[in-house]
């Protein structure tokens, strides 16, 4: 909780990066269509969408290794058209984290003050500082080729804030770490964001990583950016199928349009009925038809007597069992796929036999309306 | 079957043991014959004596030809390795139509008859209006080094992480800073062994530089003019072994240092260790 006060008075609404109406093509194919967005000073920034998104193209871009076919990007009100990679106000954690091998660590993370021409004294305080931000204190002689894989990573990071950017740039940092080793890491790298208070922007694939890292998350598919907001609103409010199926599980229900006005959307089910739900931004309308999305986890099973202002019917036909919670696969009569319930295992939903009648359920805030 | 398995590992050995002979058994007598007090090569030695190798340095023309060599050699190296640099980059960082064939035709010197190539290159410098001279005879090498620089200088550039290059321009440096401080360090045992590599060439080289040369000899062609007189021949004996001594020390240097290169460029993928 702490933690979220200190990152929401860091952050300000001043924008550092500007991105505007940038594509860019290769010959026919565009890896980046037509994206426009604002990064704030000091936010935790993720760019999230599956491999060939274009999320590694528009990071490149800002970095300047990569140039847009059309549209500019803006750095902290600079624009970046012409100006090298050497010249811009940020710093990059490559996926391979490129450490100079012919470097030892000190050398490595000094590479980019050597330029700045510091006295010898600074220059060492510099790099002490940036070793003992990543934990990396005492091991400045070691060579690259005796480092882990983690410490390889603490390296290209201490490399990077060194050079005390505007923007950190974070190219899939943590994807080639094991998965223990990856969850540490994220947390570290968050609160490290908060404790420099540079804006980063993360480039990745792992929904997970990005809900737990960022302020915001913009969501890509196909170049396109389907949705810019919160990791909240991300999972619980997603604009379209795509952003909801990318971002965990969910269940999709057909649904015909009885009511449409400014705020919300009446929609008629078969499995639950008439529902009246907030109209997504930038709904659109395509035909009498739309989605109704709900969570696996927020539909919960209804024990013995026990009774809800809403709930479902149904037959429970597969059960998975996943340690502390349990995967119900239920079908509801007049619904063509049966739904997905995930439930703790604390009132033994680990024991629920197949084929047994149940009820679920659900706050109808959890449900989602989404253009067909 | 087991007949089959017991009697294999004998008959395979054996089958090593005459492979290795047949290879280096003439290589052998050569230092062998070189410390022998009588001048004709016949078993059993007739006394043992380091007085060819002594006499060696009293040769004028002997000096003359190794300075020639070293001349040759050091100016071959050079500008076939500076050129190998150029293509060998070239064709493991960039992809365009005809990069393989380019590579090939780069290569081809190395399977193209010598002789032929040298009366060829012959006709090509006298109709050039080119005297014959080492400078002539370093053109010559320059030939027949590249395929070998092409190949110790592509095994040390293959696989170099492009992004450590784009990581040394994102912290600041320029183009050519980069190349200083990141490129060069990197490479530099490969191109050091393609020098070694090079240089080892030419000095053997024989066909090209007879065809080549004018009045200056290099060694092997000093050699070649030596074995006329048999009296001679110890001299012979005593400069190819060291010849042969040299070639085998700067080989391996440039063998490890070519690993060394090709290590070092690859071991960014070992991130999962």
């Amino acid at each position: 909780m702490l933690e979220r006060v200190q990152s929401e008075r860091m952050q300000s609404d001043r924008t550092m990066i500007d991105i505007r109406d940038v594509t860019r093509s290769y010959g026919s194919f565009k890896a980046l269509d037509n994206a426009s967005l604002a990064i704030r000073e000091g936010e935790f920034f993720s760019l999230l969408g599956p491999s060939g998104c274009g999320k590694t193209t528009l990071l490149r871009m800002i970095a300047g290794f990569d140039t847009p076919t059309s549209g500019s990007i803006a750095v902290d009100g600079q624009p970046m058209d012409g100006i090298p990679a050497n010249r811009r106000p940020t710093n990059m954690v490559f996926q391979s984290y490129a450490i100079f091998p012919h470097l030892n660590v000190e050398q490595n993370v000094a590479y980019g003050l050597k330029r700045l021409k510091l006295d010898a004294g600074e220059e060492k305080r510099r790099v002490e500082e940036a070793l003992a931000q990543v934990s990396l204190t005492g091991l400045g002689k070691r060579r690259a080729t005796e480092l882990s894989g983690g410490q390889r990573q603490r390296v290209a990071l201490a490399r990077a804030l060194v050079m005390r950017p505007k923007v950190l740039l974070l190219d899939e940092p943590l994807s080639a770490l094991d998965k223990k080793l990856r969850e540490q890491m994220q947390v570290e790298l968050r609160r490290l964001q908060q404790a420099v208070g540079i804006t980063f922007v993360l480039v990745t694939h792992d929904q997970y990583e990005a809900l737990a890292m960022s302020d915001r998350i913009a969501v890509m598919f196909g170049g396109r950016i389907a949705q810019v907001a919160s990791p909240k609103e991300i999972y619980q409010r997603p604009v379209n199928r795509q952003v909801a199926d990318f971002l965990g599980g969910m269940n999709f229900v057909k649904a015909e349009i009885v009511e449409e006005n400014g705020a919300s959307l009446v929609l008629d089910t078969l499995g639950f009925g008439r529902v009246r739900t907030d109209k997504p931004k930038a709904f659109m309308r395509n035909g009498g038809a739309a989605t109704l999305g709900i969570r696996p986890e927020r539909l919960r099973v209804l024990w013995d007597n026990a009774s809800a202002k809403f709930e479902v019917a149904g037959k429970v036909v597969e059960r998975h069992y996943f340690g502390e919670i349990t995967h119900l696969i239920v079908e509801i009569p007049g619904l063509e796929k049966p739904l997905s319930v995930t439930e703790t295992n604390d009132f033994g939903a680990d024991d629920i036999p197949v084929g047994a009648p149940i009820r679920l359920a659900y706050d109808p805030e959890a449900l989602v309306a989404m253009a067909d | 079957m087991t007949a089959m398995r017991r009697f294999l590992p004998g008959w395979l050995s054996s089958y090593a043991t005459l492979y290795i002979l047949f290879l280096y058994l003439p290589v052998i007598f050569l230092p062998i014959f070189s410390i022998n007090t009588a001048a004709t090569p016949k078993f059993p030695l007739s006394g043992i004596t380091l007085h060819w190798y002594e006499d060696l340095p009293k040769t004028p023309a002997l000096i003359d030809a190794t300075w020639n060599s070293l001349i040759v050699g050091v100016s071959a190296s050079i500008l076939s390795t500076v050129l190998g640099i150029l293509a060998a980059r070239s064709i493991t960082r960039y992809r365009y139509p005809g990069r393989r064939a380019i590579n090939g035709l780069i290569m081809a010197p190395l399977v193209l008859p010598e002789v032929i190539v040298a009366i060829s290159m012959l006709l090509v410098m006298l109709q050039l209006g080119l005297s014959l001279s080492l400078f002539t005879v370093v053109l010559g090498h320059v030939l027949v080094c590249i395929p070998y620089s092409m190949t110790v200088l592509t095994s040390g550039f293959e696989g170099f992480d492009r992004s450590l290059e784009e990581a040394s321009a994102d912290l600041g440096e320029s183009a050519f800073g980069t190349f200083r401080r990141v490129t060069l360090p990197m490479v530099a045992p490969a191109i050091i062994s393609s020098l070694l590599v090079c240089f080892t060439i030419s000095l053997d080289e024989f066909i090209i530089a007879f065809f080549l040369t004018g009045t200056e000899a290099t060694l092997p062609i000093y050699i070649w003019g030596q074995l006329r007189f048999a009296a001679k021949l110890p001299g012979v004996l005593a400069l190819g072994t060291l010849l042969l001594l040299a070639s085998f020390v700067l080989m391996t240097i440039a063998e490890i240092l070519r690993r060394r290169a090709a290590r070092r460029t690859q071991n960014e993928e070992g991130l999962h260790a």
